[in-house]
C-alpha cells in the first residue's frame, strides 16, 4: 500500500490544508494526476500522485488542515486484488454527517464547500457554481447557502428570452460566454457579436489566495536568506549582439505560435553554463551541499497584483529550445493565473530574476532558500563598446551572480558567468 | 469587422494575457508595456491570440506599431 | 472605353457575322437602329432577313421567335422595355418555359430576349418598372442582369449559346455608361454573382442599375469607417447562393437593393436564402432597399424619392452595422 502525504510545498511550510480531493475512493490513479488541492500561503497548488494504482482509503477530510507528512490518503497499486472501500472518518464539520465520497452524487470539483454544505445545497437546490464564500479563504459556509436558497440566485434561464443575434448567440457558445450575463448594445439592449467578443471568458480557476499571505511568506524566506546565507557577487557585462541577432533571423522564418523570446535564450544558456559548475546547482540542507539532480532553473515571474514566485523548469538544459520557449510561456501564463504543480514550487536549483523589461541596467538579487545560488539579467541596452580596437555600439547585458560563500567563491562565480558569457556567443548552439 | 469590433477582439486576447487587467479603464492611447506591466513574454502572447483569433501575423519588427491599443486597432484594421 | 449599348452591339455583330442561325427581331431594330440605338447600323450591314422589325405586338413577335427557336433558329428578340413584355407574359410562362417539359425533352426553344428595364427617366407609372423578378419566379427560364459594359457584352453571347429561354434586362440607365470591354478574354460563367468590391462590414448586394448605386454608397461608407462589400447578383434566375452566403458569412451583415417594389421582390428572396443558409452569422436582421410601394412618379424630385438612391443605402448599411 502506497501513501500519499502532506507535501511540503516551500521550505517554510510547516502544514497544510487539505482544501479538495480531487478523485474518489475507488478511482484508478496514475502517477502524475491531480490528486487533490492544497491551500498554502502561496496560494492553492495541484499536488500530483507518484503512484499509479487504486484510492483506498482517503484519510483526510476536505477543509483540514494537518502537519506535512501526514498521510492523506492510501493508493493500493494495480496489480493487488482491490478490496471493499475503507471506511472513512466521521467530518468535524457537523455531528453525524460523513464525508460522502464515491457514492456521492455531488461534485468533488469546483467550489470551495465542505462536504455538510455541498450536502446542504443539493437539498436545497442550490447552485453553487462560481459562488464565492463568506467564509475563510472564500470557503462556503452553511449560512451562504441558506442565503442563496433564499435569494434563489442559481443562474438557470428565465422564462425571457435573450434578444441576440443568431451570429453572436453562435459565438458565445463557441467561446463558452454565458448570454444571460453581458449586456447588449444593440437595439432594444439586443446582444450583438461585438458584445460577446468584448465578454470575458470566466476564469476556470481562481486563486483563493490574499495577496497579503504571500507577501508574508516572501517576507520570511527573505529575511532568513539575508540572516543566514552569506551572499557574494560577481557582475559581468555580457555582448548579446550574436545571441539578438540570431534571434532576429531565426524568428523570422518561425510562424508566429514559434516565435522565440530572448529571454529563452538566456534561460537555456545559464542551464546549459550550469552543466560544469554544479556547486552552483545545488541546495544547503541541514548544514551542508546537497548537489542537485538535474537543472531546473527557477523562473522569477511577478504576478501583477504584487507577488513573486519562482516556479522551477525541469531539465532546463535539455530537449530543444522551441520545447523550452513553449514550456516557458506556459509556466508563466500558469503562474500568473494561480494554477502552478506542486513539483514546480519545490524543485528549482537554482533561481534566474531578469528585470531587462522594466529598463533596469542591472539587479542584486536574494538567493532563495535552500538553493545556493541566484542569476539576475538587467535590461540589454546599447553601449560604446570596443570591438576589435575600435568603439562601435553594441547591445550589452549586465548578468549579476549571487552565490551562497559557504559553497562557493568568486573565483567559481566568475567562471560560471564567463562560461554563460562564451554559450550567449554561440545562440545556435543552444 | 468594424473597429469597435477590432477593439473587442483585441481586448479580449490582452485579457486572456493578463486576465487582472480586464476591471481596468484602458486609455487607447496609453502605452500597453508601461501602462499594464507588460513585458515581452506577455506581448508574444498577445499577437499569438490575435493571430489565432483574426489570422493576422505580426512580425517582431512592428511590435513599435502596436505599442497602444489605437495603433493595434489601426494596424489590425488594415491587414484583416 | 466603351458605352454599354456599343458593347452590346459588338456582341450582336460578333452572332451574327458567326452564326447564320441567329437573327434580331423587335420594334424599331431595323430602320430606326433601335430605341436606344444599340442596333444602329445592323440593318445595314446584316439585311432585312437578318434584323427585322416587327409591328407592334409583343405577344405575336415573342410567340414567333419562340417558333424560331423551335424551328432551329436562334433568335434574339428585342421586346423595346419590361413594361410591354407583359403582353407576352403568356408565351413566356406557357410555352417558352415550359416546352422542354411538356414535350418530355423533345423540344427546347433556344431564344435569347432582351429588354430594357428600370425607372429614372420620368417616364412615370406604366413605363419605369422592374419586374425581373416576375422572370425570375418561373423554372424554365433564366434571367440575366448585366450591370457592367463587359457583361452587356458577354452575357448576350452566354444567352445565344444557350439551348434554353434566357431573358436579359438592361437597365435603361445604364445604356450611355462607358466602361472597358474585353473582347477576346474568356469570360466568366454568367451564372455566377461577382463580387465588385470587398469589404468586411456589411454586404451591400444589389443587381442591374443598382449596383453603380450600391458602389457609391460603399465609398461614402468607407469614409465613416464602414467597410462595405458589394456583390452584383448577375444572375437573376439562378441566384448564386454560394456568392451570396459567402459574403454575408464573412461580413455578418446583409443590405439587398433592388429597384422593384419590397413586396415579393428578388430582395425578399435573397433574404430568405440568407435566412436559411447564413442564419447564424446574421449579427443583424436583413435590410432591403426597393423602390417605395408606389406607382412610380413622373414629377422628377418625387421619383427620385421613390428609387433606391445613394443616400438610402448609406442609411440602411450604418444601421445595419449598429445592430439593425
Amino acid at each position: 500500500m502506497a501513501e500519499f502525504v502532506m507535501p511540503s510545498l516551500g521550505a517554510d511550510m510547516a502544514a497544510g490544508t487539505l482544501a479538495n480531493w480531487r478523485v474518489a475512493l475507488g478511482d484508478t490513479v496514475s502517477r502524475g494526476d491531480i490528486i487533490a488541492e492544497v491551500e498554502t500561503e502561496k496560494g492553492l497548488i495541484e499536488v500530483e500522485v507518484f503512484e499509479t494504482g487504486v484510492v483506498e482509503a482517503l484519510l483526510v477530510a476536505e477543509g483540514e488542515k494537518v502537519p506535512v507528512g501526514t498521510v492523506l490518503a492510501e493508493i493500493r497499486a494495480v496489480s493487488a486484488a482491490v478490496s471493499a472501500p475503507a471506511s472513512v472518518p466521521p467530518s468535524e464539520s457537523a455531528p453525524g454527517d460523513i464525508i460522502s465520497s464515491g457514492a456521492s452524487d455531488v461534485d468533488l470539483d469546483g467550489p470551495m464547500a465542505s462536504p455538510a454544505v455541498r450536502r446542504r445545497a443539493h437539498e436545497l437546490g442550490v447552485f453553487l457554481g462560481g459562488v464565492e464564500g463568506t467564509g475563510d479563504h472564500g470557503r462556503i459556509t452553511l449560512d451562504d447557502v441558506q442565503h442563496l436558497a433564499g435569494a434563489k440566485a442559481a443562474p438557470i434561464a428565465s422564462g425571457d428570452r435573450v434578444r441576440i443575434s443568431p451570429y453572436a448567440r453562435r459565438i458565445a457558445t463557441e467561446r463558452g460566454v454565458d448570454v444571460l450575463r453581458i449586456g447588449g448594445t444593440g437595439p432594444g439592449g439586443a446582444i450583438r457579436a461585438s458584445d460577446v467578443l468584448g465578454a470575458r471568458v470566466p476564469e476556470p480557476r481562481k486563486s483563493v489566495s490574499a495577496a497579503e499571505r504571500m507577501q508574508s511568506a516572501i517576507a520570511a524566506a527573505m529575511t532568513r536568506a539575508n540572516d543566514e546565507i552569506p551572499h557574494y557577487y560577481v557582475e559581468h557585462s555580457i555582448d548579446m549582439g550574436n545571441a539578438l541577432a540570431w534571434l532576429r533571423e531565426t524568428n523570422a522564418s518561425l510562424s508566429v505560435a514559434e516565435r522565440l523570446v530572448s529571454g529563452a535564450v538566456v534561460l537555456r544558456a545559464v542551464a546549459r553554463a550550469l552543466r560544469k559548475h554544479k556547486k552552483l546547482n545545488a541546495t544547503w540542507q541541514g548544514g551542508e551541499v546537497v548537489p542537485s539532480d538535474g537543472i531546473h532553473v527557477g523562473l522569477a515571474v511577478s504576478l501583477r497584483g504584487g507577488g513573486l514566485v519562482a516556479p522551477a523548469l525541469r531539465s532546463t538544459d535539455e530537449g530543444s529550445l522551441s520545447d523550452l520557449m513553449a514550456r516557458m510561456t506556459d509556466l508563466v501564463s500558469r503562474a500568473r493565473a494561480g494554477a502552478l504543480r506542486s513539483s514546480e514550487m519545490t524543485s528549482a536549483t537554482i533561481t534566474l530574476t531578469s528585470l531587462g523589461e522594466r529598463g533596469v541596467e542591472s539587479v542584486t538579487p536574494i538567493i532563495f532558500p535552500p538553493q545556493v545560488a541566484i542569476v539576475g539579467c538587467g535590461a540589454t541596452l546599447e553601449r560604446p563598446w570596443v570591438v576589435d580596437g575600435q568603439v562601435v555600439p553594441r547591445p550589452i547585458m549586465r548578468v549579476t551572480l549571487g552565490a551562497d560563500h559557504r559553497v562557493t567563491n568568486g573565483h567559481q562565480g566568475a567562471r560560471f558567468l564567463s562560461a554563460l558569457d562564451g554559450l550567449l556567443q554561440e545562440p545556435e548552439k543552444l | 469587422m468594424t473597429s469597435d469590433e477590432i477593439r473587442a477582439v483585441l481586448l479580449s486576447c490582452l485579457t486572456d494575457v493578463a486576465p487582472e487587467i480586464a476591471d481596468e479603464e484602458i486609455a487607447d492611447d496609453a502605452d500597453l508595456r508601461d501602462e499594464l506591466d507588460l513585458d515581452s513574454m506577455d506581448i508574444l502572447r498577445w499577437v499569438q491570440g490575435i493571430h489565432k483569433a483574426l489570422s493576422v501575423e505580426i512580425p517582431e519588427e512592428d511590435y513599435g506599431k502596436i505599442a497602444s491599443l489605437e495603433d493595434a486597432i489601426a494596424y489590425v484594421g488594415t491587414r484583416l | 472605353m466603351t458605352a454599354y449599348r456599343d458593347a452590346v452591339r459588338t456582341a450582336l455583330q460578333t452572332l451574327l457575322r458567326e452564326d447564320p442561325r441567329v437573327f434580331l427581331m423587335g420594334e424599331d431594330v431595323g430602320r430606326y437602329g433601335g430605341p436606344y440605338a444599340v442596333s444602329k447600323g445592323l440593318l445595314k450591314e446584316f439585311g432585312e432577313e437578318r434584323v427585322r422589325d416587327t409591328p407592334l405586338c409583343e405577344s405575336t413577335f415573342v410567340g414567333a421567335g419562340i417558333g424560331a427557336a423551335l424551328g432551329g433558329m436562334r433568335p434574339i428578340v428585342e421586346v423595346m422595355t419590361v413594361n410591354f413584355s407583359l403582353l407576352a407574359l403568356d408565351q413566356v410562362v406557357n410555352n417558352a418555359a415550359v416546352m422542354r417539359h411538356m414535350s418530355g425533352g423533345q423540344f427546347e426553344i433556344p431564344i435569347a430576349v432582351r429588354m430594357a428595364t428600370g425607372g429614372g427617366k420620368q417616364l412615370a407609372a406604366q413605363h419605369s418598372h422592374s419586374l425581373e423578378n416576375w422572370y425570375a419566379h418561373i423554372p424554365g427560364i433564366k434571367v440575366l442582369a448585366p450591370a457592367t459594359v463587359q457583361d452587356a457584352h458577354d452575357m448576350l453571347l452566354a444567352a445565344v449559346e444557350d439551348p434554353d429561354p434566357v431573358f436579359i434586362f438592361e437597365h435603361q440607365m445604364l445604356y450611355g455608361m462607358e466602361g472597358p470591354l474585353d473582347t477576346e478574354a474568356t469570360p466568366p460563367s454568367p451564372w455566377k454573382a461577382a463580387i465588385r468590391r470587398s469589404g468586411s462590414d456589411v454586404s451591400l448586394i444589389a443587381y442591374g442599375g443598382s449596383v453603380h448605386k450600391a458602389l457609391t454608397a460603399a465609398e461614402k461608407l468607407e469614409k465613416e469607417r464602414v467597410s462595405a462589400e458589394v456583390v452584383d447578383l448577375r444572375s437573376l434566375r439562378p441566384l448564386d447562393r454560394e456568392t451570396i452566403v459567402g459574403s454575408v458569412s464573412r461580413t455578418h451583415r446583409a443590405v439587398v437593393i433592388d429597384e422593384a417594389w419590397k413586396t415579393g421582390s428578388l430582395a425578399s428572396e435573397v433574404s430568405a436564402i440568407l435566412a436559411e443558409d447564413a442564419f447564424y452569422e446574421l449579427d443583424a436582421p436583413v435590410v432591403r432597399v426597393c423602390t417605395l410601394e408606389v406607382p412610380i412618379p413622373y414629377a422628377k424630385h418625387l421619383e427620385e424619392a421613390a428609387l433606391p438612391q445613394v443616400d438610402r443605402i448609406v442609411e440602411a448599411a450604418k444601421r445595419s452595422v449598429g445592430g439593425g
